[in-house]
């Protein structure tokens, strides 16, 4: 199990010689998936505040390691579904980043062809399979997922990523329940902010290592620090190793940090700037990864300063991409509602 | 290249707002994520983080000014090197270059409407045809041998074929398996395929309805049994928001192929939490489809057609039909396709439409009326989304009146959607007031007296098509 209060409380500061054995290679490719991340979710926040994109748009900056870490964990041909805050985890299985902001800004080029806009994207080459805007229900849709898997004996794994907030709806009990009972190859994973929309974990619940909850029905799971890309792809492959073996669905409660707020209308009233900012100076994951490449000589400044400019590039390609690409065509109303 | 940093919306409806406070003033470092301002909106005040790197140049918009415009430049974000004059001259001239995109953040809900009048909705049926149409054909070939078997019987054999057929149909509910069944739907089915393809559940309807939807997404073909449809109350966000909406929301990539099949409707003495008609709710719903079978021959053909269909089905059977038997037709495949009533008694007085139990006081009374001498013509819709209304305005043209029979409740129910659109399409050719007959608005009593009359009956038929024929 990893240490429980890694992401409370601020790490030292990092020590190359304390890092297991990792490649400059699989650091780079993480330093650039969660730079991707977290440039994209700037840009897309840019484009809500000049109204090109509308309703309800969830940022995941701050979480980036979660799904970068787990993704590093995945092999081809595994599925993962989540929440409406699904940017993050679509940029990360490899969705494209034109598709999913055109998506954002209502246009045909968007991965729903602009019909489901921020919450609602899917991509089965990708087996992406949302995006689900009701809070806790895509939990039993990935372990239906993960009930096809079994029945057609493919091997796939399937993570089902929720936040704190669902970690309280009656769903998911009724899911670990069922996904036990029938051995379901699901990593259930709780991406813990602290904050379910404006509530703390602390005021909305006195069981509050959510992971352990799953004793109750017999399941396996651990705490990791979801602020280290690294600790949480060890977990991830331990995660993904229990399902593959058989024995069953596998709980991991990453212990993470959203640091804007729930949805873009959001005034931070429950938290203290303060709070914030320490996460942010202290325990911020691309940073993390960035001095362990500096300061173990992996990379330079000026290698690091030029995924920077390609990442730019990405996502500048992407916003104006989302700004071309036209609005669906009218008779679109009138598609897609039954096949 | 210095840039404008504009007034943010902050919320889906904000058009302008007050910039109530800087946090950064001229010359200093901005990095992206530092909080340069504090903006009033109507609903709050929030925090306005910088995206962009540099120095802020020249503050554009002093603190504590109202009603600042959404995009209006409220400063200047030099880059690396720049000076402050720079600032003087902004190289890109912030509202004219955001102007094509749509100054105003929220678009206009009526935007596209125009796309309404032109196609034919997909899920909804065509406009009536001008011209008569062709007779409805029957299910099966004249002639074909038949077999007398109940509903009960009929469904079981239908799924039975279907599972036979295709390895990916498998049927989960609560005591489906072990106990053959609660109304002994699914008798024998655990022996013939196995605990892998017939799952008993947890008595838990919104985890194993989401199980269902997920294992349709992952390429199954689930049938999911309610022990009644009113236990799916607990599942119906599932129902709705997870199976009938996806296709549309994934923009045609991910479809939910599954079956919601149990009995529905009244059964005997059960009282108001176990005796409800759900055909209205259901039917109101793009995305999935709703069949209520009346005949053992409607429950065969209808279950093969919904178990190998690419949509969710709402399949609403009734207790009280299970053992009653009919004619089903002695055929390798025989299937029923959705949207398509089938005219069980012509007429040429009055219409009556009903579906599932309805129909068995539709017939009642238009027996008894033929020894009267009226002549109904007995519409059995069968599907109600996709709907049959073109078979339904042919006939109401046949016989300038109608009426419409069922046991749920009269505030939005199947026959006020009927009635409406045969007023719309048909207002000429009516004689009468479209009469809705429904069961009582009340929640089902207990008492056995109360229970009958909380029903519909084939008095109220016969009476009320005595009405509209102004007999």
């Amino acid at each position: 199990m990893a240490t429980a209060q890694a992401a409370q409380t601020a790490a030292p500061a990092p020590d190359s010689a304390a890092i297991p054995n990792v490649s400059r290679e699989e650091l780079l490719t993480y330093y650039r998936e969660m730079l991707l991340i977290r440039r994209f979710e700037e840009k897309a926040g840019q484009l809500y505040g000049m109204g090109l994109i509308g309703g309800f748009c969830h940022l995941y900056i701050g979480q980036e390691a979660v799904v970068v870490g787990l993704e590093a964990a995945a092999e081809e041909g595994d599925k993962r579904v989540t929440s409406y805050r699904d940017h993050g985890h679509m940029l990360a299985c490899g969705m494209d980043a034109k598709g999913v902001m055109a998506e954002l800004t209502g246009r045909i080029g968007g991965y729903s062809k602009g019909k489901g806009g921020s919450m609602h994207m899917f991509s089965k080459e990708r087996h992406f399979y949302g995006g689900h805007g009701i809070v806790a229900a895509q939990v039993p849709i990935g372990a239906g997922l993960a009930f096809a898997d079994k029945y057609l004996d493919n091997g796939r794994v399937t993570f089902t990523y929720f936040g704190d907030g669902a970690a309280n709806q009656g769903q998911v009990y009724e899911t670990y329940n069922m996904a036990q009972l029938w051995s379901l190859p699901v990593v259930f994973v709780i991406e813990n902010n602290q904050y379910a929309m404006g509530t703390s974990v602390k005021r909305s619940t006195m069981s509050r290592t959510y992971w352990e909850r799953g004793a109750a029905y017999g399941i396996a799971g651990e705490e990791v620090d979801g602020m280290d890309v690294l600790a949480v792809k060890a977990a991830g492959q331990r995660a993904v190793e229990h399902c593959r073996a058989g024995n069953g669905p596998y709980i991991l409660e990453v212990k993470t940090y959203r640091y804007r707020g729930h949805s873009m209308s959001d005034p931070a009233k429950y938290r203290t700037r303060e709070e914030v900012q320490k996460m942010k100076d202290e325990r911020d994951p691309i940073e993390h990864v960035r001095s362990i490449l500096l300061t173990g000589n992996h990379a330079t400044e000026d290698d690091l300063k030029a995924i920077d400019r390609e990442i730019k590039d990405i996502v500048n390609e992407a916003a104006e991409f989302s700004k071309e690409s036209p609005e669906p065509d009218v008779s679109e109303l009138w598609t897609d509602i039954v096949a | 290249m210095a840039t404008n940093i504009l007034m943010p919306a902050l919320s889906p409806t904000m058009e302008e707002g007050t910039l109530a406070r800087w946090l950064k003033k001229e010359g200093d470092p901005i990095k992206s994520g530092d909080i340069l301002a504090e903006i009033e909106t109507d609903k709050a005040t929030m925090e306005f983080e910088a995206v962009d790197e540099g120095t802020l140049g020249k503050i554009l918009v002093p603190e504590g000014t109202e009603g600042v415009k959404v995009n209006a430049p409220i400063a200047v974000l030099l880059a690396e090197g720049e000076d402050a004059s720079a600032a003087e001259a902004p190289a890109t001239p912030a509202p004219s270059a955001s102007a094509g995109e749509g100054s105003v953040p929220i678009p206009s809900p009526l935007k596209g409407s125009e796309g309404r009048a032109e196609p034919t909705p997909a899920d909804t049926p065509a406009p009536v045809p001008a011209e008569p149409k062709a007779p409805v054909t029957p299910d099966y070939p004249e002639g074909t041998a038949t077999r007398t078997m109940t509903v009960r019987e009929a469904l079981r054999e239908a799924m039975t074929e279907e599972m036979r057929r295709d390895d990916t149909v498998f049927l989960m509910g609560e005591e489906v398996g072990e106990y053959q069944g609660a109304y002994k739907i699914s008798q024998g089915l655990l022996d013939e395929f196995g605990p892998k393809r017939v799952i008993d559940t947890p008595i838990t309807e919104y985890g194993f309805a989401g199980i269902g939807v997920g294992a349709a997404f992952g390429g199954l073909k689930p049938i999911v049994e309610f022990m009644t449809f009113n236990f799916a109350m607990q599942a119906m966000d599932h129902i709705i928001n997870s199976a009938a909406k996806t296709l549309y929301m994934s923009g045609g990539q991910m479809g939910c192929p599954i079956v919601f099949r149990g009995p529905n409707g009244a059964a005997a003495r059960v009282a108001a939490q176990h005796s409800q008609d759900y055909a209205a709710w259901f039917m109101q719903v793009p995305g999935l489809r709703v069949v209520m079978p009346y005949s053992a021959a409607d429950a065969k053909g209808l279950m093969k057609t919904a178990i190998r269909d690419p949509n969710p089905v709402i399949f609403l059977e009734n207790e009280i039909l299970y053992g009653r038997s009919f004619e089903v037709p002695e055929m390798d495949d025989f299937t029923i396709p959705f949207g398509k009533a089938k005219i069980e008694r012509a007429g040429s007085d009055v219409t009556l439409v009903s579906f599932g139990i309805g129909m068995t006081y539709a017939l009642q009374a238009a027996e008894e009326l033929a020894r009267q001498g009226v002549e109904a013509e007995v519409i059995n819709l069968r599907s109600l989304r996709p709907m049959d209304l073109p078979t339904v305005i042919e006939s109401v043209k046949k016989t300038n009146r109608c009426i419409t029979i069922e046991e749920g409740w009269p505030q939005g129910s199947v026959g006020s959607y009927i009635g409406s659109q045969i007023m719309r399409e048909a207002f000429d050719y009516l004689d009468a007031p479209v009469i809705s007959l429904t069961g009582k608005d009340v929640p089902m009593p207990y008492a056995a007296n109360l229970e009958k009359l909380a029903l519909i009956t084939v008095a109220e038929v016969i009476d009320a098509v005595k009405q509209v024929t102004y007999r």
